[in-house]
C-alpha cells in the first residue's frame, strides 16, 4: 500500500467509524468485544470467545460483530465483555462463563434485553476530559 | 476538574454525549451549534462545551447535561440550540420544556461512569482502553489516532514540539519523574559524536511485582506508544527507536509487532512519513527479564548486545547513550501520553493535578483489595480515594494496615498517611517514591517485617553484582532481616540496619541499589513497634512469621463444640498431636514445626496461635 497521505488518514477514520460503531441500518445489529488482556485471557477470555463463535456459527449469525479487545480496568472481574445492541447503551458484563454467555446472547445480543444479573454497568467510561 | 484549572474557570459546563447511540443522533451537530451560539453571544470565556463518554441514557438522546446544576436535556433538536443558549446560558433561565428528569428507578442496572470504580479515574494514557481491537490500526485511526503525528509533522517544529511538552509539565513515568519536555531538550541539543545518528527507546522494562500498567497499555493500544515515539522522535532529531519488552510478555510483543508492520503498510514508519521528508523506524528488542535492566543506563548495554549491567551517570544517556549517541529514553506510560498532549495542547493536560505533578498516573492496585485492576487517576487524587473508593476498600471486613508503591524501590505507606494526596513530592517526603505504578495494599494480616523481607530478597535477587554496595550490602540486610524474623534477631540489628541502608544509599551505583532500602527505612520508620516485638519478644504480631508462633489446642473447645473430631492430628505431617476421635487433643511443643495446617484445618477454632 502506498504511503498515506494527511486525505487518507481522514479517510481511514470516517470509513472504520462508519464499520465499527453500531447503528441503526448499519452492517452490524450488535457488536460483542470480548476483553483479552493477559488478564482476561488468563481467567478464561478465549473461552468465552470461543463460546460466542460457536453460537454464532449454530444459528448462522452473521449480522454481530463479534471483536477482542484489551483490558477493560477491573481484572479482578473478569472475564468481562462488552455488548453494544444498535441503537442502545453499551453494556459490560462480568465474570463471564460459557453458560452466562449463552443466556447473554440468547436475551441481549437477539432480544435487547439486558441480562442484569451479570451486567456491571450500562454507558461507558469517561474518555475525554 | 474545573476547580483545578488555574488558568481558566468556565462558569458553566457543558457535557455533550458522544456515545455511539447520540452522535448518530446528531449530538456533534448539537455540539457545533451550541459552539456556535456561544460565540454569538460572547460567552466563549464562560462556558465550556464538552464530549462526555456515554451515559446511558441513549433512547433519550442527543443529550446535553449542564453542570452545575446537573440539569439534564434530552431529545434536543439544532432548532432548540439558539432559544436554549439565549435563555439558559445568557439570560440564566433554563429550559424546561426541554429538560428530563431520570425518574427514580433510572435503570435496571447502575451506569457505568457512577461506579465508583471508574468514577473517580481519568482516562488519557488509558484512553483507547476496552474499546479498540489492538491489532487494528484502522480502530486506532479511528478514534483519532495518528493524528498528533500528522499534526508534529506537518504542522510543528521541533522546538514548538518541546515547547508544548514542557508547557504540559509532564513528568517520567517510569519513576524517576524527570521533565520529559526537558530531557527532549536537551537530546534535542546534543551534538552526536561525527555528525552521527540520535535514538529514541521505549523502556518497556516493567520488573516491579505486581505492576502491569505498562504490559496493560501495549496489549490494549499499542498504536499510542509508537505514535508518541515518533513524535518524540522529530522532536530530539532521531531516525531509529526501539522498543525494549521484557519477554515475559508475549501477548503485548505480538501485538507490538503487528502494529509496527501495519503502521510500516501504512508509511507510518519508514521514508518521508507523510511526505514530510521524516524518516523513523522502531525495533523491536526483547529483554530476558533481568530487573535492572529497567535502570537506563543497562537497559543501553542490553539493547547493545552487552551484559545488563548499569554504568556510573553523566554522562547521562540525553548526552552519550546508545552507542555514545544522544539518546532519549522515556517509559511506556510517558510516551502513551505524547500523542494527546500534541492534541489538546500543554496547557490542557497541565490543568489536571497538582502543583508539581501533572496530568494522571496509572497504578495496577493489586494485594489486599476488593477490586483489583488498572486505574488511571488524576495526580492529587489521595490514597484513600484509590483505595476505599475505587478499589473497593479491603476484602473480608479486615483493617487496612498499609500500601506498599514503587515496587521494590519504594516505601510502605501506614494507615496514618492514607489522606496523602499523590504526586512525586508527596510520595518521597513519606519516604516512598511514585515507581512506576505497582500499588500493593496490605492489611492487618500481614507482617511488615516480612515485607521488607520479601522486597529485599527481591533486589538481592536482581542485583548484578557490579558494584560492592548493592551486591554485598543488601546480602547483609537480608540476613539480618532473615534472623529477625527467624526469632534470632539482636538488640543492635535496627540500628545495623538503618546504617547499612544509608551506606548502600549513599555508595551504590545505580538505581537499583540507591533505592533498594526504601522498604526497610520506610517500614523500620513507621512499623517500629513490629520489628522490636520480633526482636525482644521474639513474637510476630501478624503471626506471618513461622518460627515464631506457637500453636496450643483450647481442650475445652476440642471436646466440646468439636467433639475431638481429630482432623488436626490426621492432617499433622509432624506427628505432633496427640489425641483420639471424642477426645481433647493436645500439640506437643517439642515436635511441632509450626507450619500452622492444624490451626487452618480446625472447623472449631479451637487451635490458638500466639
Amino acid at each position: 500500500m502506498p504511503k498515506l497521505t494527511l486525505d487518507d488518514l481522514a479517510k481511514i477514520r470516517e470509513k472504520t467509524k462508519r464499520t465499527t460503531e453500531i447503528r441503526e441500518g448499519g452492517d452490524y445489529r450488535a457488536k460483542i468485544t470480548v476483553h483479552m488482556g493477559t488478564c482476561g485471557i488468563a481467567a478464561g477470555a478465549r473461552k468465552i470467545m470461543n463460546a460466542f463463535m460457536q453460537i454464532m456459527e449454530d444459528k448462522e449469525i452473521s449480522d454481530v460483530l463479534l471483536t477482542n479487545s484489551g483490558c477493560a480496568g477491573l481484572c479482578s472481574k473478569e472475564p468481562m465483555a462488552t455488548i453494544e445492541v444498535s441503537g442502545q447503551a453499551p453494556v459490560k458484563y462480568i465474570d463471564l462463563t460459557e453458560e452466562k454467555t449463552k443466556q447473554i446472547f440468547e436475551k441481549h445480543v437477539l432480544g435487547g434485553d439486558i441480562v442484569k444479573d451479570y451486567a456491571l454497568g450500562i454507558g461507558s467510561e469517561k474518555t475525554d476530559y | 476538574m474545573t476547580e483545578k484549572n488555574k488558568d481558566k474557570t468556565f462558569r458553566i459546563h457543558l457535557m455533550v454525549c458522544a456515545g455511539t447511540a447520540c452522535v448518530s443522533n446528531g449530538s456533534f451537530e448539537i455540539k457545533e451549534a451550541l459552539e456556535k451560539e456561544i460565540k454569538k453571544y460572547d460567552l466563549k470565556e464562560e462556558v465550556l462545551v464538552v464530549t462526555t463518554g456515554c451515559n446511558g441514557f441513549c433512547e433519550r438522546g442527543p443529550l446535553l447535561v449542564v453542570q452545575p446544576g446537573n440539569i439534564f436535556y434530552q431529545q434536543l433538536k439544532l432548532k432548540d440550540i439558539p432559544h436554549l443558549v439565549e435563555e439558559h446560558f445568557l439570560k440564566g433561565r433554563p429550559v424546561e420544556k426541554l429538560m428530563y428528569s431520570p425518574p427514580e428507578e433510572k435503570t435496571p442496572i447502575p451506569i457505568l461512569s457512577d461506579i465508583d470504580f471508574f468514577k473517580k479515574q481519568v482516562l488519557i494514557a488509558l484512553q483507547n482502553r476496552g474499546l479498540i481491537d489492538p491489532e487494528k490500526i484502522d480502530e486506532y485511526i479511528a478514534r483519532d489516532g495518528y493524528r498528533a503525528l500528522a499534526k508534529a509533522l506537518t504542522e510543528m517544529t521541533p522546538e514548538e514540539i518541546i515547547k508544548e511538552i514542557k508547557e504540559s509539565g509532564l513528568r517520567g513515568r517510569g519513576g524517576g519523574g524527570f521533565p520529559t519536555g526537558l530531557k527532549w531538550e536537551f537530546v534535542r541539543n546534543a551534538t552526536s559524536p561525527n555528525g552521527g545518528e540520535k535514538y529514541i527507546i521505549c523502556n518497556g522494562d516493567e520488573g516491579d511485582p505486581g505492576a502491569f500498567m505498562d504490559r496493560s497499555i501495549l496489549e490494549a493500544d499499542p498504536h499510542c506508544v509508537i505514535e508518541g515515539m515518533l513524535i518524540g522522535a522529530k522532536a530530539v532529531g532521531a531516525s531509529q527507536g526501539f522498543l525494549y519488552v521484557r519477554d515475559e510478555y508475549p501477548l503485548a510483543i505480538s501485538r507490538l509487532n503487528i502494529a509496527l508492520e501495519q503502521a510500516r503498510e501504512y508509511g507510518l514508519l519508514g521514508k518521508d512519513i507523510f511526505g514530510s521528508g521524516f524518516d523513523f523506524d522502531i525495533k523491536v528488542t526483547r529483554g530476558a527479564g533481568a530487573f535492572v535492566c529497567g535502570e537506563e543506563t543497562a537497559l543501553l548495554a542490553s539493547v547493545e548486545g552487552k551484559l545488563g549491567e548499569p554504568r556510573p551517570r553523566p554522562p547521562y544517556p540525553a548526552e552519550s547513550g546508545l552507542w555514545g549517541k544522544p539518546t532519549c529514553i522515556n517509559n511506556v506510560e510517558t510516551w502513551a501520553n505524547i500523542c494527546r498532549i500534541i492534541n489538546r495542547g500543554g496547557k490542557w493536560f497541565s490543568s489536571i493535578g497538582t502543583e508539581t505533578s501533572k496530568g494522571t498516573k496509572v497504578f495496577s492496585l493489586v494485594g489486599k483489595i476488593n477490586n483489583t485492576g488498572l486505574v488511571e487517576v488524576p495526580m492529587g487524587i489521595t490514597l484513600r480515594e484509590i483505595i476505599e473508593d475505587i478499589g473497593g476498600g479491603i476484602p473480608g471486613g479486615k483493617e487496612f494496615k498499609a500500601v506498599q508503591t514503587g515496587g521494590p524501590s519504594g516505601g510502605c505507606i501506614p494507615k496514618e498517611k492514607i489522606d496523602l494526596p499523590i504526586d512525586y513530592e508527596s510520595l518521597s517526603e513519606v519516604g516512598s517514591i511514585m515507581g512506576s505504578g505497582g500499588m500493593v495494599v496490605m492489611d492487618e494480616d500481614t507482617c511488615m517485617v516480612d515485607v521488607a523481607k520479601f522486597f529485599l530478597t527481591f533486589t538481592q535477587d536482581e542485583s548484578c553484582g557490579k558494584c560492592t554496595p548493592c551486591r554485598e550490602g543488601t546480602k547483609a540486610m537480608q540476613q539480618i532481616l532473615t534472623r529477625i524474623t527467624e526469632g534470632k534477631g539482636k538488640e543492635e540489628d535496627l540500628s545495623l540496619l538503618e546504617d547499612l541502608a544509608k551506606s548502600i544509599k549513599d555508595s551504590a551505583l545505580c538505581g537499583l541499589g540507591q533505592t533498594a532500602p526504601n522498604p526497610v527505612l520506610t517500614t523500620i520508620r513507621y512499623f517500629r513497634d513490629e520489628y522490636e516485638a520480633h526482636i525482644q519478644e521474639k513474637k510476630c504480631p501478624a503471626h506471618v512469621c513461622r518460627e515464631l508462633n506457637t500453636y496450643t489446642i483450647d481442650e475445652d473447645i476440642c471436646l466440646n463444640k468439636g467433639h475431638g473430631c481429630d482432623l488436626c492430628r490426621k492432617n499433622c505431617s509432624a506427628d505432633a498431636i496427640l489425641g483420639e476421635k471424642k477426645q481433647a487433643h493436645k500439640i506437643i511443643q517439642d515436635k511441632c514445626i509450626k507450619c500452622g495446617v492444624c490451626y487452618d484445618v480446625c472447623n472449631f477454632g479451637a487451635v490458638k496461635v500466639d
